[in-house]
Parts: structure tokens; C-alpha cells; sequence
């Protein structure tokens, strides 16, 4: 986002490598005595790299499994099989304290401003958790530094002993980021930060986003369902349906040749708020809703509801890879990649 | 003559705090067959306004006239306006779930509806019911009326509301924020939705919204609410090309634009202000980059500016300053320094 | 009061007006509101008046006692009782008039005010802290620690306690420690069910996994983090349970199966009244008197916590998260 960021993009560093992550929860089931448990497939086999420095957007749906993914990464849940790498090391297989020097190195900002802080406790000790569990800073000095990031989000460092209630959402979001950053984290995952607020704060989040990740030189992981969003802050953005990844490239490349035929029709989905550019687009209108993920299809994943699917998508599961005539960086799953400018079967008028 | 005319509509409540006054005079109209678009964040009135209304809002006090075919709602008796509620006026809410009955399947919901208003057999309105799921695109809708709300996915329940909306074929659909619990694709799949209806039966709509690209999308006018009141109104394409309001300046600059990657947002400064305690003269004045003398001290009335046809705006800029384009910001800023008394209130 | 510059205010939706909208007194927190809605309230005040007037005769029965110049187990065989061993009526020598064997019917009645209070205060203590210890684990692990735990809370629950509370006394012999220990038994996993029920629904939020993301302890998690969320249903129950604790205190008594006599608790003047309550309706009337005012003003003191806390009302037990 800032140049600095795109710099340290070009060295191709990787912070945070995950390869075939899965995370599946079992079903509470129906039937008193067994029978077979059911899983919900919530993440099936992710794998990324994400660069130090950069920004990239994970989108998808409810239920696609990228805010799962986002605590697979932080380890909030353990995950089923795979592995996530910080900095070249396995942390997926690590125990509680072996971890504790690996939290201070990411963190996470959530999405939402009323439930992500602690209401009967002050502001001010919200924010100074991550010194008093990692037992830095007591007393006067904990303020001083509190109060500092508190200005480093824009906060007014006065309202230390006040209570979240007391606090607008984008005065949350602001000091949930301040709690993320206390420990001058490496890597923040940020999930779905702006979705709850009204659309003036959440240019001043992402706005305040983008600045810090100049200041501070932070990678950022950013979840959001608004493609609008995420293209603004992204640098490159991984496209998800049902636990897989379907799609990832950087930004204007995947906005411009989407081969995929879900982020084509997710794209074109995307409200415009110019008026005149309404009627010019082709807006793909996808039919049905996304399958359940217990019971998730077979093959590729995304072809009951494809206007493009063949018998072979319902039995061979399309590989991540890039398609012939593809920058390195573009990589989607599709046996029937579309073609630049092609448009999909099914158009809006179809559709219904 | 307008289907609905609302006039000087004021909305307040009495809290533990204070006063809250969360609609302070609003007046539009809506055509038979048109839609109207009403644009606001949180907090801006654009729900209480059209509740009161249709007569949800309890424990308000509540001064204005609302004519629906020429008859005051606000004055109208419970008995006639639940006539009114359903059979001519229909709503839709942001959360189904919460208008669906959990314990009663949804065909049976719908037949409820319709027999409450209309004297037919059941068996009849249940075939109504199927009719309707199937109009709305609901999958095998003989089998699915039978279906309890949480067997329904979040669009499938919102079509279920539509079906229940429809069932029967109101003048006027009033929706709030129909599509922010759903995703994008299902968002589409329903704003089509609503479009293809409204085009079948020559439905009114009022569409609540927070989100510009719902309004260019389906509004043929707007009214941009801010605090309780309306900023700004006039047609969708005016609205967006040659706003006159600082605020719909404000909030279409905080649009992520394409191709605007990485370069900051133009964010509305501070918050919106309490409802218990709203500002003196412009409530929008203490976030307003444009903000004047005058602003502070007399509230601006709803005049006529110079963007489209009938192009109204609450703000003391004068009438012909419409427009994003960079010199007609400039012009405004100049105009704007001109009604300031003294340099400190430049920083602020 | 300072008053908020206008970007300070806390944006107003109709639904969120109560704590968010006042105007902002620095860290003017959750507690300090409740508190403040508590002075508010008349009944509330009502109530805490009378529990403190009760309090204070308990703990200056001795000198009440001094200054009418006999105590509680005194026997007035001539002044107290009628030539044909009747009871005699309230007087001036006699505020409540007298028992059956000649006491003082008013200070037996605040003398068994220290007994019912003591046991109140103590049994519902020790079953609030057992119970939210208990709740707290169980709902916070979860899985086989809590069904575990949770089995025996339903165990306890599902007791038929004076039966159990007859064979426990025939087994260890009836005292006051013994009547406490048995109503603390019977009485924390009730309190550990309703902790258990938030907790279960609080470590869900966010704020937790914030934590948890820190690298925070799991004591930390459930100290920090969560007990302050589940202290106000947990006050709220535990202002509830001291009245229940004082009837459970006085059917043990009455029941012989509590405080012997002759000390005097209500449930032992009850129970001895009762032969009398034809010929001496004094003495039934003023301890049954005393423990109902007593319970009542803990059970309406305890519906206005519940309201200060949660001022929407009508939801009983609910945190109050905004």
C-alpha cells in the first residue's frame, strides 16, 4: 500500500507460509446413539505465502472459510492437518508457551467493535493486556506507553480510564488496533475490521490502516466480504469458496482477468455506486446459495451453481495452479478457466 | 396524485437521558410505481421515519402528516391501519429471521397473511403460496412451503419475506436494508429480484439503504439523511455526478474508487452527533470542511440548487456550487472562506 | 461532569441509547451506573433501610438486652406468664410479650436475628463463591471437565435435601457450623449452573479470543476476562439466595435439626409456638413477622439489583454487555 510496503513486496520474502491447512469441526449429532459424525469442512486445504510488507485480501462468502483460516493462522483453533510457517518455522505443532514469543509476532483485529473489548473493564487496561501478560512495562511506564498508542491511533490518550461503552464502533476498531499493535506485532490479520461500521468511519480506519502499515512496516492479512474494500488495500487478494481457495492474484490483475468463473460472477456482483456504470456492465446473477460445508460437493467445488460446468467438474477436483498465457503470480482452480473478455454462459436476463 | 405523501415528519422519543429526537421534519413523496431511495448511516432516521409510518414505532411522540392514497396514516385507528400494513403497504426488514415466525412453517405463515386480509379458502391461498415461492425462486416451492424458517438459507429467507411482501400485491414495498445481512452474489440475486417484480407489478418501492451502489442500482430519486434530517435530494445520477450537500460529497468520497488503490480515502472527519444532543444550526457543521459562520448559528432549509430537475439541499453553499469535479471543490472552498469571521476556524 | 467536545458523542441508534448516549463522566463504568440507577430507585433504598435496621438491632442485641436488663434465655416464671402458665401478651414490660417459658419474645426475635443472618450471610457466601469457582470451570473448559462437573451439580441439585440434611445431622449432631455447611451444599450448585450458562456464552465473544491471541493463562482468561462479566447475574442470584439461606436456616431449626434450643433462632421460637398460637398469637406472630420482612426486603432489594443492572428489564439473568 505504501512504498515502502511495495518495496519489501519485490524481495519476495515470506513471512507466513501455509501449505494444505484444514480445519474441520465436528457436527454436535442429531441421533443419540453415534452413527457416523459428521464434519463441517471449514477450511479444506489452503495453502499460501504471504510476503513481509504486503497486504492480501482473502474474500468469499459466509461460510467460505476465511475467518477460520484467520484463526488457524493466530492459532486460536488448532488446525486438523497441514502446517502454518511463521519466519520459516513450523508454529502449528507448537505448545502453549513454546508459542508465546510467536504471539507477539501477529496479531489480530476483529470484527466486531462492541464484542472484541471487554465491557466491564477500562480502556486503558484493554489496551496495556498484551504488556501485563507478557510482563513488560509495570505501573507509569505502562501508561506512558499506552497512552502512546493510543495517540498513534488516534485516540485522545485522556479517555484512559474510560469504558468501551463509552466509545463510537470506529473509536473501538481503533483501540482494538491499538491492543494489536502494543507489541509491535510483524504480521496483523485483520477480520472483516470495517464491515460493521457506517461507511464514513470506515474510510478513517482504512485510512488509518494504511498509514500505520507505512509507520510500522506491517503485514497485513485482510478479510473482508466488500470487494470494493479489499481492492482499495489490498496488493494482492486470494478469492475463497467452500474451505478452498479458488482463485489468487494481485489486485488489478485479478480484477481485470479473472479466470475463475465464481470471482468473475462475484466481481461483476459488486454494487456500483456510479449510476451511469450500472446498466454498462454484464452482471452475472449466480443461481442457488453456497452448498452446505458438511456435506460439501464433489469434484470442484463450485460446480452446482457454474454456468460453465462439465461432467468433469463434478468428479475431478481442479488443482491450484497458473493457466497458460498467466503471469506466475495468477494461480486459480478451474478446469474451464475463462478467457480474457469471455463472458460467462449465463447473463443477468437468464438468470431468473 | 403521489401514493405517499409524507409531510414535516417528526419522530421522538423520551429516554432515561433526555429527549431523543431521531427524525426532526422530513417530507418526500413517492409516485405509484416509482422508487425511492433513502440514504443514511446509523442513526440518521432513515428507519424510525419510515416505521413511524406504518405505525411500528411505540412509545414516540409523533407530529407531521403521512397521506397514503390521501389518508393521514399518522392519525389513521390500529384496526385501519393493520388493513393498510400488509395489503397495500408491505415491508421487508434487514433480518428475516426476525419477521419469520421460528415455530410455524412458512407456507402456513404466508397463508396467515393472506386470509388475515382477504376472505378465500385455505386451499386456495396455500396455492397462492406456492405460486409466490415460485415467483421469487424458490426451488421446488411445493415441496419448501412446508418448510420451517431455519431449514431456509439467509436469501432464501429473504425471498420468503418477498413472497410474504407480495402475497398481496401492495402498492407500496418499503425495504430496509434488505441486502445487509447477505452476500454480494445473493444481494444481486435478490435486488434483481425486487427490479424484475417492481417492473411486473408496478410496485412503489422505498428502498432504506446504506449503501450508495444499492441506490444506483435500483432508486430513480434520493434522500440523503444525516442526523434526522434530509440533506439532499434529487435524482440518483445527480446525486452522484453534481452533489450540492458537503455530506453526500463526503460520504461518496469515502468510497473506495477504482483504481484509487493505496491512496487515502477522503473520510468524513469525527462522528455523527448524539440524537439527544444534536447541534445548533447545521447538524453536520461540526464535521463540514465547508462550514461557515452561518452554519453554526441557522439551520439551513431544504432549497432549491442548481443540479438536476427537482434538485433540493439543506446548505448555505450557494445554489449553483454542485459538483466533485476539482474546481468546483476549489470554488467551494473559496466560498466557504469567505463566510468565515476569523483564521481559526480555518484549522478547525 | 465534563462534558464531551461533539466528536467524543457516542452516535445514537435507537437501540443502544442507555449507557452510550449519557453524556460521558470519565470512566463512568458499568458498575458506577448500576449503582447510581440502585440510589434512584425507592424501593430499592426502601428495602436496604429495612435490611440495616435489622442488621444493627442483630448486632446490638446484647445491648438492648443490657438496657431492658435480661437476655434472651431469661425466664420470667411470675411476670411473664399468667397464673395459669399462659404467656402474657405484648406490654410495657414485654415489647413482644412472652414465650411459653417466660422470655422475652423481643429480644429472643433479635437475638435469632444474629443466628438468621449469620447463617444467611455465610451459607449464601460460601455457595457463591464455591458455585462460581465450579461454574467458571465448568463452562470455561468445557468438554469432559464440564460434563463432569456438570453431572454433579445436577447430582447435588437432585438431592432431596432434608433428607439428606436429617441423616447428616443424626450422623455429625446439630450446630450452627453443621446448618451452615448443609445450606452451602445445597445451595452453590444452582449458583455454579448459572455461572456456567454465562460463561458459556461469554468466552464466545471476541474479547476472549483477543486474549487468547495475547498469549494470555487460562486463570487469566477466566479471572480477568470473564468473572467480571458474570459477576452482575451472579450478585443479583446471591441477594436472592441470603433469604432462601435464612428460611433453609429456620426449617432446619424448626425441624430440631439446626440450632438446638434453648439459643434462640425463628425457627426455634416457631416451632415452639406452636402449640400456643390459639392462646398466644404474639408469639407466633412476631419471629414469623421477622423473617418474612426480612426475606422480603432481600428478595425486592434483589429485583432492583436486577434492574439496575439490566434496565431494559425482563431479562432475568442476562449480562449486561453494552
Amino acid at each position: 500500500m505504501t512504498e515502502e510496503a511495495r518495496t519489501g513486496r519485490t524481495q519476495r520474502d515470506t513471512l507466513l507460509q501455509l501449505v494444505d491447512v484444514v480445519k474441520h469441526f465436528p457436527v454436535p449429532s442429531d441421533r443419540l446413539f453415534g452413527g457416523k459424525r459428521e464434519h463441517v469442512h471449514a477450511v479444506d486445504g489452503v495453502s499460501l505465502d504471504v510476503r513481509r510488507g504486503e497486504t492480501i485480501g482473502l474474500v468469499g462468502e459466509s461460510g467460505c472459510g476465511k475467518s477460520t483460516l484467520a484463526r488457524c493462522i493466530t492459532r486460536l483453533h488448532d488446525v486438523t492437518s497441514g502446517t502454518v510457517s511463521f519466519d520459516g518455522r513450523n508454529i502449528s505443532d507448537l505448545s502453549v508457551s513454546q508459542l508465546k514469543p510467536y504471539r507477539r509476532k501477529m496479531q489480530m483485529v476483529f470484527q466486531d467493535p462492541y464484542g472484541s473489548l471487554n465491557p466491564r473493564r477500562r480502556v486503558g487496561s484493554i489496551i496495556g493486556d498484551p504488556f501485563a501478560i507478557h510482563g513488560m512495562g509495570k505501573g507509569a511506564d505502562r501508561k506512558t506507553k499506552v497512552q502512546e498508542l493510543m495517540e498513534l491511533v488516534g485516540l485522545n490518550p485522556e479517555h484512559y480510564n474510560r469504558f468501551p461503552a463509552e466509545f463510537s464502533g470506529g473509536q473501538r476498531q481503533r483501540i482494538g488496533l491499538a491492543r494489536a499493535l502494543a507489541l509491535r506485532p510483524e504480521l496483523v490479520v485483520c477480520d472483516e475490521p470495517v464491515s460493521a461500521l457506517d461507511v464514513s468511519i470506515q474510510a478513517q480506519i482504512i485510512n488509518l490502516l494504511a498509514d500505520l502499515q507505512g509507520k510500522l512496516g506491517l503485514t497485513y492479512i485482510f478479510i473482508a466480504h466488500d470487494l470494493s474494500v479489499v481492492r482499495h488495500v489490498s496488493d494482492r487478494i486470494a478469492v475463497m469458496y467452500l474451505g478452498r481457495i479458488v482463485e489468487v492474484a494481485d489486485t488489478e490483475e485479478l480484477f481485470a482477468r479473472p479466470r475463475h468463473p465464481y470471482t468473475k460472477a462475484l466481481l461483476s456482483a459488486v454494487p456500483t455506486p456510479d449510476p451511469d456504470l450500472v446498466n454498462e456492465r454484464d452482471q452475472i446473477i449466480l443461481s442457488g446459495d453456497v452448498p452446505s460445508p458438511i456435506r460439501p460437493p464433489s469434484g470442484c467445488r463450485f460446480h452446482p451453481r457454474c454456468p460453465r460446468a462439465q461432467s468433469r467438474c463434478t468428479t475431478e477436483d481442479p488443482v491450484l495452479n497458473v493457466k497458460d498465457g498467466d503471469v506466475s503470480d495468477h494461480a486459480a482452480a478451474c478446469h474451464f478457466p475463462v478467457a480474457d473478455g469471455e463472458p460467462l454462459v449465463m447473463s443477468q436476463k437468464e438468470a431468473l | 396524485m403521489s401514493l405517499l405523501e409524507v409531510d414535516d415528519l417528526h419522530v421522538s422519543f423520551s429516554t432515561p437521558d433526555g429527549v431523543l429526537r431521531a427524525v426532526r421534519g422530513i417530507s418526500f413523496a413517492v409516485d405509484p410505481g416509482e422508487t425511492l431511495g433513502i440514504v443514511g448511516e446509523s442513526g440518521s432516521g432513515k428507519s424510525v421515519s419510515t416505521q413511524t409510518i406504518v405505525g411500528l414505532t411505540q412509545g414516540a411522540r409523533i407530529s407531521g402528516t403521512a397521506r397514503f392514497e390521501g389518508k393521514d396514516l399518522l392519525t389513521m385507528s390500529e384496526s385501519e391501519l393493520r388493513t393498510v400494513r400488509g395489503a397495500e403497504i408491505a415491508m421487508i426488514f434487514q433480518d428475516p429471521l426476525s419477521s419469520l415466525h421460528p415455530h410455524y412453517r412458512v407456507g402456513w405463515q404466508i397463508v396467515e397473511m393472506i386470509r388475515a386480509h382477504e376472505a378465500v379458502s385455505k386451499k386456495e391461498a396455500r396455492k397462492r403460496a406456492v405460486e409466490l415461492l415460485g415467483l421469487v425462486g424458490i426451488p421446488s416451492p411445493s415441496q419448501r412451503v412446508d418448510d420451517f424458517p431455519h431449514q431456509f438459507s439467509g436469501g432464501m429467507r429473504q425471498r420468503a419475506m418477498i413472497a410474504m411482501a407480495l402475497a398481496l400485491n401492495p402498492k407500496l414495498l418499503i425495504a430496509d436494508e434488505p441486502t445487509t445481512a447477505l452476500d454480494v452474489t445473493v444481494q444481486a440475486q435478490i435486488m434483481a429480484l425486487i427490479k424484475r417484480l417492481q417492473k411486473e407489478f408496478g410496485t412503489a418501492v422505498i428502498m432504506i439503504t446504506h449503501d450508495l451502489g444499492i441506490i444506483a442500482d435500483i432508486a430513480d430519486r434520493v434522500m440523503v439523511m444525516y442526523a434526522g434530517k434530509p440533506m439532499e435530494y434529487t435524482d440518483k445520477r445527480t446525486l452522484y455526478h453534481q452533489p450540492h450537500h458537503p455530506y453526500t460529497e463526503g460520504l461518496i468520497g469515502s468510497l473506495p474508487q477504482q483504481g484509487g488503490r493505496g491512496s487515502p480515502l477522503k473520510s468524513i472527519p469525527g462522528l455523527p452527533p448524539s440524537l439527544l444532543r444534536v447541534p445548533k444550526g447545521c447538524p453536520f457543521h461540526p464535521r463540514c470542511v465547508y462550514a461557515m459562520d452561518r452554519c453554526a448559528g441557522e439551520e439551513p432549509p431544504m432549497r432549491q440548487v442548481s443540479g438536476g430537475l427537482d434538485h433540493r439541499s439543506a446548505c448555505w453553499l450557494p445554489p449553483e456550487a454542485v459538483g466533485t469535479t476539482t474546481d468546483i471543490v476549489v470554488t467551494r472552498q473559496e466560498l466557504a472562506r469567505q463566510g468565515r469571521s476569523s483564521a481559526q476556524e480555518e484549522s478547525a | 461532569m465534563t462534558v464531551t467536545p461533539p466528536d467524543q458523542i457516542e452516535s445514537t441508534g435507537l437501540s443502544s441509547t442507555l449507557p452510550a448516549a449519557v453524556e460521558a463522566i470519565e470512566g463512568r463504568g458499568p458498575w458506577l451506573l448500576a449503582w447510581a440507577r440502585l440510589r434512584r430507585d425507592k424501593v430499592a433504598v426502601g428495602s436496604s433501610v429495612v435490611i440495616l435496621g435489622i442488621i444493627l438491632l442483630a448486632l446490638f442485641a446484647p445491648w438492648v438486652a443490657h438496657l431492658v436488663g435480661h437476655g434472651p434465655n431469661t425466664q420470667f416464671r411470675t411476670t411473664g406468664l399468667s397464673p395459669d402458665g399462659i404467656p402474657v401478651g405484648p406490654g410495657s414490660t414485654f415489647l413482644f410479650g412472652t414465650d411459653d417459658l417466660g422470655r422475652d419474645v423481643f429480644i429472643r426475635v433479635i437475638y435469632g436475628a444474629r443466628i438468621s443472618l449469620l447463617a444467611g450471610a455465610v451459607s449464601a457466601g460460601l455457595a457463591v463463591a464455591v458455585g462460581v469457582i465450579i461454574g467458571l470451570a465448568a463452562g470455561y473448559f468445557g468438554g469432559a471437565v464440564d460434563g463432569v462437573l456438570s453431572r454433579f451439580m445436577d447430582v447435588v441439585l437432585s438431592l432431596p435435601y432434608l433428607v439428606f440434611a436429617i441423616a447428616l445431622v443424626s450422623l455429625l449432631g446439630p450446630s450452627l457450623a453443621i446448618s451452615v455447611a448443609v445450606i452451602a451444599f445445597f445451595s452453590w450448585a444452582s449458583v455454579g449452573r448459572i455461572v456456567r450458562g454465562q460463561v458459556l456464552s461469554i468466552k464466545e465473544k471476541e474479547f476472549v479470543e483477543a486474549a487468547r491471541s495475547l498469549g494470555a493463562s487460562h486463570l487469566r482468561i477466566m479471572f480477568i476476562d470473564i468473572l467480571p462479566n458474570v459477576l452482575a447475574p451472579t450478585i443479583v442470584y446471591a441477594t436472592m439466595l441470603i433469604p432462601l439461606s435464612i428460611v433453609f436456616e429456620a426449617t432446619l431449626s424448626f425441624l430440631g435439626i439446626g440450632v438446638l434450643p434453648p439459643t434462640a433462632t425463628w425457627g426455634n421460637m416457631l416451632s415452639e409456638s406452636i402449640a400456643y398460637y390459639k392462646v398466644a398469637w404474639w408469639f407466633v406472630a412476631f419471629p414469623g413477622l421477622a423473617l418474612l420482612i426480612t426475606t422480603m426486603a432481600f428478595n425486592l432489594l434483589g429485583d432492583c439489583v436486577r434492574d439496575a443492572f439490566d434496565p431494559r428489564g425482563n431479562r432475568l439473568f442476562v449480562a449486561t454487555e453494552e
